[in-house]
């Protein structure tokens, strides 16, 4: 591995733990399982352009893992995961059909990344009903998404000039 | 920039989520009880008649309190970090749930028959 790679993984790893930090510092504004803001999307989906798909993968799990240990649990772990791996698989899905900007890749990775959640909270809880959430969760992932979308295309833009 | 597909894949989910609100809102009905879930098993069930205060005390410590008043159903204390469940809205409708992921508990509504329900603890 080039060194110039290990240093940009170090620097995207740093970035998407301080995303989290700051996003555990504020409460979810809608009291809806799931419902957050995702600010640490911002370094996958910038993982995803400037280092690639393979690399995006080993972000989004390092991150899910020091994030899941330092202010989560084996729970919050598992749902970071499943929303993580869907999230990662459709944005690179999207991402080679080219005809797709960042945020349109984003606004996908939002929205699965809640469907990955829920799917996973309705084998937890083994109740179907709880469905019934996803319209709000489809909303809110991707309003998130597209935020995420705006603002990490701004950065992309910028680094990769570099 | 914003492509055309952007637009295309956006205006897809705001449409589909909209459909499946309407479709909730229209086909909701008064439900008549609340069953409450721990673990995916059925623990209690109460009629949404009764005026009710009732906790869900588990082995490991955890709890979720909730009360039946007016009709509907509200949780109003629990143990777990995030309290989203207790900030989470009152449900009467049928489907209907109220849910506690890190306690994995959910209170959901039913739409049994009035009155043949009484407090069926295990």
């Amino acid at each position: 591995m080039k060194s110039s790679k290990i240093s940009t993984y170090g620097l995207l790893i740093a970035l998407a733990f301080i995303l989290s930090y700051i996003e555990a510092l504020f409460p979810p504004p809608v009291p809806i399982p799931g419902i957050k803001l995702g600010l640490a999307n911002l370094v996958v989906l910038a993982g995803l352009y400037i280092m690639g798909v393979k690399e995006a993968f080993v972000l989004s799990l390092i991150r899910i893992i020091l994030v899941g240990l330092t202010f989560g649990n084996m729970s919050t772990m598992l749902f970071s995961l499943a929303g993580g791996i869907l999230s990662w698989l459709v944005m690179s899905l999207l991402k080679q059909f080219k005809s797709f900007s960042q945020i349109g890749v984003s606004v996908a990775g939002g929205v699965s990344h809640n469907i990955g959640q829920i799917i996973t909270a309705i084998f937890v809880t083994e109740n179907i009903n709880i469905i019934y959430y996803l319209p709000f969760l489809l909303l809110s992932g991707l309003v998130t998404g597209a935020v995420i979308g705006i603002i990490g295309a701004l950065i992309i833009k910028r680094i990769k000039k570099q | 920039m914003i492509k055309k597909n952007d637009i295309l894949l956006i205006g897809a989910i705001v449409i589909l989520c909209l459909a499946a609100l309407a479709f909730m809102l229209l086909s909701r009905k008064e439900g008549s009880k609340v069953i409450v879930y721990v673990g995916g098993n059925e623990h209690a069930s109460f009629s949404l008649d009764e005026n009710v205060e009732y906790t869900v005390k588990q082995e490991n410590g955890a709890y979720n309190t909730f009360i039946i008043k007016d009709g509907k159903v509200d949780m109003i204390a629990a143990s777990c970090p995030d309290k989203l469940c207790v900030k989470d809205r009152s449900i009467h409708y049928s489907n209907e749930t109220i849910v506690c992921l890190p306690n994995n508990v959910v209170l959901e509504i039913a739409n049994g028959q009035k009155g043949d329900v009484d407090i069926i603890a295990k």
